[in-house]
């Protein structure tokens, strides 16, 4: 994708940072062409920037003070735009995330494949088989925004939010797929659990996962997410990436 | 220390809050009123990061363990130091065994107990601001027991600072047009700026919403960034203002973003104070 394609739109959002968005939509090319930005943002200013934080479609770039002149700002941001993203870009992670989906640990899976007038094997077949791509990290910590949902499996969030998603909870909503990596409210249909954690504070990186990274689910028997369960608690549990 | 003998309504430890972590969907979190927390450090000489004591509407009861110098901001209260009447606004010394308790909490929502060279919990990512899921604890409970270190050379001066307390009763919030505002219709923007609206009871640290209606015509949008003082126009057409332990994302029209300083004035409203939006340019 050349930048040129991409029209960025440049705003003041408060006393200290700007927005630069660009169309709404989700989409890879985009995605790459962010990360890039980004990059180079984060290299150009170095400790005069707290952070960039990265969406779908916008970079929201936060100044560790008041921003003294905006139109200087917007003259740097445009010039750090490169002129095409490189082609040799680094590999990409692969994470395989195994998912049991299996009524005895995931009972909520039985109404949701009645309610797609699936049956619950069709449903863990559609949600296993794409490589979703990770966008960003929001909502909650850990909790990665996904692209590459099957269309069958689309499906709108539920009209009364349920009051406690457990953590681990692999769900669908409207037509994002998601894991709750804690505890929280939530009005997604959960699928299926994940033993994996999605964020904490004692390792470094927090995440695993960056922004970039595919995601696979894997289908796991009661058996073997049990004997995951007993693999991460003896702190012998190790999730490696595949790289592509 | 200082012992937690009663915890108030949601008692924390603040500090200015965790930046640079947003990639990993973790919120700001930080004193809700910066202007009273930063306020009280620079009363006790302190680094402007150090680490208060954060009440909301009913405040805690604290014992002290070691000798330091106190200093009450934010919520307007008459505090008693063992039942004595003490100042607001002031450095206090406090001595071993010395129980600070606030009474009759007048105005604003949030106070803060700030401490020669501030209170000394963990620092998690940077920050010992205390959220749920990032810190061992969210808030402060009755029998906590909170270190701090001692300091000795506090001599009560003669000399004091007079602090105005009116822009707790400011109603007008400056705010500047958010990504979304042009997405409105002319109409739609006289009523946000002409209205009147009053807190609701559904606000705490994440957001505070206003009980009017607006009606809304935007569209759905995808998920996008947002920061404290980001003002979203919900489907049902009610506005939600984003604080400081807000996500890092929201999926909501961002009409409006509050300036730094009417940050700090709306957290200080009480439900069913009124507040109205005073449109800015940068």
């Amino acid at each position: 994708m050349k930048n040129s394609d991409v029209k960025f739109d440049y705003k003041q959002y408060s006393e200290n940072s700007i927005l630069i968005q660009t169309d709404a939509k989700v989409d890879e090319n985009l995605l790459n062409l962010l990360i890039f930005y980004k990059k180079s943002i984060e290299e150009f200013y170095g400790k005069v920037i707290v952070e960039v934080i990265l969406s779908y479609n916008s970079l929201l770039i936060l100044y560790v003070s008041t921003i003294e002149n905006i139109y200087d700002s917007f003259f740097e941001l445009k010039s750090l735009v490169s002129k095409e993203v490189l082609k040799k870009s680094v590999k990409k992670r692969l994470w395989n995330i195994p998912v049991c989906y299996d009524v005895n640990v995931c009972p909520e899976i039985v109404p949701f494949a009645d309610q797609k007038s699936m049956s619950v094997d069709e449903i863990i077949s559609l949600h296993t088989t794409p490589l979703y791509t990770i966008h960003f990290i929001g909502f909650l910590p850990g909790f990665l925004y996904l692209s590459g949902l099957d269309k069958k499996l689309i499906t709108p969030r539920k009209s009364n939010p349920s009051r406690f998603v457990e953590k681990g909870s692999v769900a669908i909503g409207g037509n994002q797929t998601g894991i709750y990596p804690s505890n929280s409210p939530g009005g997604w249909h959960v699928i299926g659990r994940t033993l994996l954690s999605f964020f904490d504070v004692n390792s470094d990186p927090c995440c695993f996962a960056t922004p970039g990274d595919r995601i696979k689910f894997i289908s796991v028997t009661v058996g073997e997410y049990n004997d995951i369960g007993l693999s991460i608690a003896n702190e012998n549990y190790q999730l490696v990436p595949e790289y592509f | 220390m200082v012992e937690i003998l009663s915890s108030g309504m949601y008692t924390t430890i603040q500090d200015n809050g965790r930046f640079g972590f947003s990639k990993y969907g973790v919120p700001q979190s930080g004193a809700m009123d910066k202007r009273s927390f930063l306020l009280a450090n620079a009363l006790l000489g302190n680094d402007e990061n150090c680490a208060v004591i954060e009440w909301m509407i009913m405040p805690p009861i604290l014992k002290f363990y070691e000798e330091s110098v106190i200093v009450l901001t934010g919520s307007i209260c008459d505090p008693y130091m063992n039942d004595q009447p003490v100042k607001f606004n002031q450095p206090l010394g406090v001595k071993k065994g010395d129980v600070l308790r606030l009474k009759n909490v007048s105005k604003g929502v949030f106070g803060y107990v700030g401490i020669k060279n501030g209170f000394c919990t963990n620092i998690v990512l940077n920050s010992r601001s205390q959220y749920k899921s990032i810190t061992a604890s969210e808030k402060l409970v009755k029998t906590d027991m909170i270190s701090y270190s001692s300091y000795c050379g506090f001599s009560t001066s003669l000399s004091s600072v007079k602090i105005e307390n009116d822009w707790l009763d400011q109603e007008g919030l400056e705010v500047y047009p958010g990504p979304e505002y042009d997405l409105l219709s002319d109409a739609e923007k006289l009523s946000l700026l002409m209205g009147n609206f009053t807190i609701s009871n559904e606000s705490s640290r994440m957001a505070i919403s206003l009980n009017e209606e607006v009606g809304n015509n935007l569209t759905s949008m995808i998920s996008v960034p947002v920061l404290p003082g980001t003002v979203q126009l919900t489907p049902s057409g009610r506005l939600i203002i984003l604080m400081r332990d807000c996500q890092t994302t929201g999926g909501y029209p961002r009409i409006f973003q509050l300036s730094e300083e009417a940050i700090n004035v709306i957290a200080q409203k009480r439900v069913k104070e009124n507040v109205k939006f005073r449109l800015s340019c940068f």
